[in-house]
Formats: structure tokens, sequence, C-alpha cells
């Protein structure tokens, strides 16, 4: 597999705190990565240098062999990294619907400038609109007005419009907070099913470990701004480093992926 | 989106009818009609502006280039008795023109800023305007000049029907600003302005950039400020720097909240009753006529807080 994603030498600080410290990652294509790590540990000003919200104090961070370190946001979301948010960002007095042509229309019509925007045809813009309520069964919300809506269906509208540009990377900030116990393996079904077919990369930060062994193929534990572990999903689970700074001690040993939630 | 339609139909209505009618009004109602369509243009471009998320206390920048523009490269050029001097549609179009070419320089600088930032710095630009104009003895100074026209589009026009075909003339460009703008509304940069004033963050993370969408919505509202003073400025037959103070600027604003942001008509409607009210309050109480004026924006946003507009739409809607 290439690396799709490089991370080299990543360093960010907020006055005395140290939010990233020497980071250095690769991220294979169509790969499943999941972010885990205690509050400020660094996860999400990582997700934020990689989509140029943040710049790193140094480092350098190369996207398909290209240095996007010192782009905006919006170069690097046409260059097909797209990114969901912890608190949904949308587009409070548009309806459901609404929400999603504005992004459809920003691909779309703009979609010189987006190198996945071929697999939209404009005049199908409606049609796609309305597939994506049905498949993140936001169907009845439609005419809904988004400020108005709980904060699962909202959650689910950011990841929808996320998808919609049709990324080559996804970076999900905590796509389960804030949503139900039972809807959790739901949004996450439902995301991975959506991203398989088109070859997708996916970065998300999680903190329920439950869903971080189920649908990643490799977990970057983060603390004090530092990758201590990086590995298949059950070696960092039982990482002794890892069960003692981001996982709690009380906690009972990880058992394989996939075995303990049956109970959900 | 049944009132979005319904605009359409409206406008083709408005326009014969306006036109037809016109002809049987007294010559103070069409004069302050043509006063009240002008002054609704630029009002029109403030709504653009507020649909984007942003209030500026500045129109009156634009609004007095465009009463100005013409007449004065006239002057300083020796262009005596060229179309730019004298006709009533190349003199708003051509305001409009360097109003939106001020505009477009300008935006560069505007479209960073929000909110009171951009209030502010939007009327800092038309008191600038103002205090170049009170010192250019060329212009008038602080007295300004007196413009008229003797063409339309090159057509001769008799003396004795020069005000209908003024009115006419605002009528028209009206329709056409306000058939533009609607179908802008409609297309995707235009719903993009509401995007904008929702979450600028998001739009950007979508791949978009909000300060073009910015910009490009300060330049519409500056070309329709531009040409609602060249209409102003030909109906009262005279300009002076005050077209750019704030207290002007401050009445676009006064009547945008007036009207509402909810169709391309609520400026206009707005327009002519804020106009209206402020005739009969001159003439009935000529001392405290901007009393009443205040007391009916009061009223307005006590009862009707989404503007006037709001009456029409609660009718739609029951019916």
């Amino acid at each position: 597999m290439t690396t799709i994603l490089h991370a080299r030498g990543l360093n960010k600080s907020f006055g005395a705190v140290t939010a990233a410290n020497n980071i250095d990652v690769g991220v294979e294509r169509d790969s499943i990565v999941g972010l885990i790590g205690g509050n400020g540990a660094g996860k999400t000003t990582f997700i934020n240098m990689v989509t140029g919200y943040l710049k790193p104090d140094s480092g350098t961070i190369h996207y398909e062999g290209r240095d996007i370190t010192s782009l905006v946001p919006r170069s690097i979301t046409q260059l097909g990294i797209c990114r969901s948010f912890q608190i949904p960002q949308l587009f409070n007095t548009l309806t459901v619907r609404e929400n999603l042509l504005t992004a459809l229309g920003i691909v779309v019509i703009e979609r010189k400038k987006f190198a996945s925007a071929s697999t939209l045809r404009s005049d199908g813009v409606d049609a796609v609109a309305d597939e994506t309520l049905e498949r993140f069964r936001l169907a009845e919300y439609r005419n809904h007005v988004v400020g108005f809506l709980p904060e699962g269906v909202r959650k689910l509208l950011d990841i929808a419009m996320a998808m919609v540009v049709k990324p080559k990377i996804l970076l999900l900030d905590e796509p389960t907070s804030g949503v139900s116990a039972d809807e959790k393996f739901f949004i996450m079904d439902m995301v991975m099913d959506a991203l398989r077919a088109d070859n997708v990369t996916i970065l998300f930060v999680e903190h329920d470990m439950d869903i971080v062994s189920r649908y990643t193929d490799r977990i970057l534990a983060f603390y004090e701004g530092r990758i201590i572990a990086d590995d298949v999903p059950d070696a960092v689970l039982n990482n002794a480093e890892v069960r003692k700074y981001v996982i709690g001690e009380s906690h009972p040993p990880a058992a394989a992926g996939g075995a303990r939630h049956a109970a959900h | 989106m049944i009132a979005r339609d319904r605009t359409l139909a409206m406008l083709l209505i408005a326009l014969p009818v306006c036109l037809a009618g016109g002809w049987l009004l007294p010559a103070w109602v069409q004069s302050l009609l043509v006063l009240a369509l002008g002054k609704g243009l630029v009002v029109l471009g403030l709504v653009l502006l507020m649909r984007t998320g942003l209030v500026s206390f500045g129109q009156g920048l634009y609004f007095c280039l465009g009463a100005y523009a013409a007449v004065s490269v006239g002057k300083i050029f020796k262009l005596d008795n060229s179309i730019l001097m004298s006709d009533a549609l190349v003199m708003p179009l051509f305001g409009a023109a360097v109003a939106g070419v001020v505009a477009l320089v300008l935006g560069f600088l505007l479209a960073r800023y929000r909110a009171i930032f951009f209030a502010m710095l939007s009327l800092a630009f038309s008191m600038i305007l103002y205090g170049l104009l009170i010192k250019i003895p060329a212009l008038g100074s602080s007295d300004g000049f007196n413009i008229s026209f003797k063409t339309v589009a090159g057509v001769a026009i008799a003396p004795a029907a020069q005000l209908y075909t003024l009115y006419a003339v605002a009528v028209v460009l009206v329709f056409f600003a306000a058939l533009a703008l609607h179908q802008y509304l409609r297309s995707h940069l235009g719903r993009l302005a509401e995007a904008v004033r929702d979450n600028e963050l998001r739009v950007e993370y979508m791949g978009s950039s909000v300060r073009y969408v910015v910009h490009v919505n300060y330049v519409i509202a500056a070309v329709l400020a531009g040409l609602g003073g060249g209409l102003v400025g030909l109906s009262i037959g005279h300009v002076d720097p005050d077209l750019a103070y704030w207290t002007t600027s401050g009445e676009f604003v006064f009547v945008a909240v007036l009207g509402g942001t909810g169709s391309v008509a609520a400026p206009i409607i707005a327009s002519l009753l804020f106009e209206a009210i402020k005739s009969a309050a001159y003439q009935y109480t000529p001392y405290t006529w901007q009393m009443v004026l205040g007391i009916s924006l009061l009223l307005v946003i006590m009862f009707l807080p989404a503007g006037l507009w709001s009456v029409f739409q609660r009718r739609a809607k029951r019916a």
C-alpha cells in the first residue's frame, strides 16, 4: 500500500501546552485509522493541522506527495481532504435539504477545482441530495430547519455534508459523541458502508474503545502531544502505556475486537 | 418557494401597471415615486448584504458616487453637452458602473471584516468621500451642483414630459434590477450568501471562498446604490455632499429594517412607504417629523420584527 498522507516532525504549542510534539506518521491509502487519547492529548490539533485550520510551528504535511502544510482549509478540501466536526457546523437557518444542496452546489458548480467532483452530475444534484437523505435516514427531517434539530440528527447531517464532497481522506472528529449508545454503531456502520465503495481513507477521533477496535485497522494513541502507540487495535489497546494514560487501569483488558459489542 | 415564484409574476405585472398608472398620477406623486424607487434600489443592495450577514452604514458612499459620477466626469473633462451630462439613462448607468469599480477595489479590504467592524469601516469610507467633496470647489464644495437631462437613450425629451420620462426610466431600471437580483438569489452563488451568514467555517471547509461571496455581494450592492443615486440626483435636480453623509446611509438601514429581507419587492415597497410617511410627516408636523418616523420604526420593530414584508408572508401562508 502507498502512503497518502505523511506528517513529518509536527510541532505545535499553545503557550505552555504542547499539543503536538514531533509527530511523525504516515497514513496508508484506503486504511481506517482511529485516533485515541484523553482530553488535550493532541488528537483534534492533529486533525486541525492536517485540514489547515492550524499551522504547525514546525514540520511538514504531505498529501499524495504534495506539501499542503501552508494551504488554507479551502484549498485542502478541494484537493480531497474533508472533515466533520466535533460540534456540528451547519447552516442553522436553512433546512436539512438546503444544507445538503448548498454543500453539493459548492462541489458541483465550482467543480473545476475539485479533484473528485466528476463523480457527480450537475443535473443530478437534487437526486443526490435526496439519496443522501435516505441513506443517512434524514429524509423525515428534510424540510426541518437544522438549528432546532436534536444533536444526533445534526451530527449525522454534519458527516453527510463532509461525505457528499466525495473526499479521498475523511477526518471525523468524534463522530459518535453526543449520540445515544444504540445509535453509535448505526452511524459508524453507515459511514463505513458508504465509504468502503469509494476507496476513502478515514481517520477518526473516538473515545469509545469498542468502536475504535471494531472499525479500525490501526490506532494512533496520543498523550501530551506525542503518539505513544501506533499499531493494530489489539496491540495498542493492550499496550501498557496506553492502558495507563489513555484507557485507565480500571478497565478490563480489551478482548479481541468485536467480541464485546454483541451486547449492543 | 411559492412566494418566490410569485415574485416573478408580480414583477411582470407591476411593470406595465406602474408605467401606465404613473401617467395618471399628479406630478408631485411621480416625483416622490422616482425618489422612492431610487432609494429602494440602494436598500435592495443593503438587503443583499444583510442576507450575507453584513450591515453597511456606508451605502451613502455609492449612492453619492452614483449621483455625482457622470456630471463630475463631464465637468472635469469639459464634456459639455455630452450624453454624460444630459442623458437620463446614461447618467445613472454610468454612476452604477463607477460605484461598482470603486466597490471592487474597496471590497478587497472590506471583505475581510465582519459585524461592527464592517459597518464602521464602510461608514468611514463614505465619510472620506464626504470630506473630499466639500473640499473640491470644482464640484461645488458643500453646495454641490445642479443636474438635469435633455435626452433618454439619445432621444430628446420635451420639458413638459421630463418628469414622467424620468419616472418611466426609474420603473424600468428597478424592474431589471429586481429581475436580475431575483435570478441571482436563486443561483448557487446567491444561495451561498445565507450559508456564509450562518456558518463561514463550514463554507470554507466545503471548499468555497467566503471572502469571494462577500466581495461579490458587496459589489452588487454598490452597483445598485450607484444606480439609485443616479436616479435620485436626477429626480432632485441637485447633488451635494450630504448624499454621502452618514445620516443618509443610516436612512437606508432604517428602510431595510422597515421592509425586511423576505423578498426583492420588500425594500422597494418599504422605500415607497418611507418616502410617503416622510413627506406627510414633513407636511403636517414640520418640526417633529423625525419623531413620526421614529415612532413608525418602533411600531414595526415591536409588531413586525421581520419587517413589513412579513404581513404578506403571513397572508400567503394562511391562504
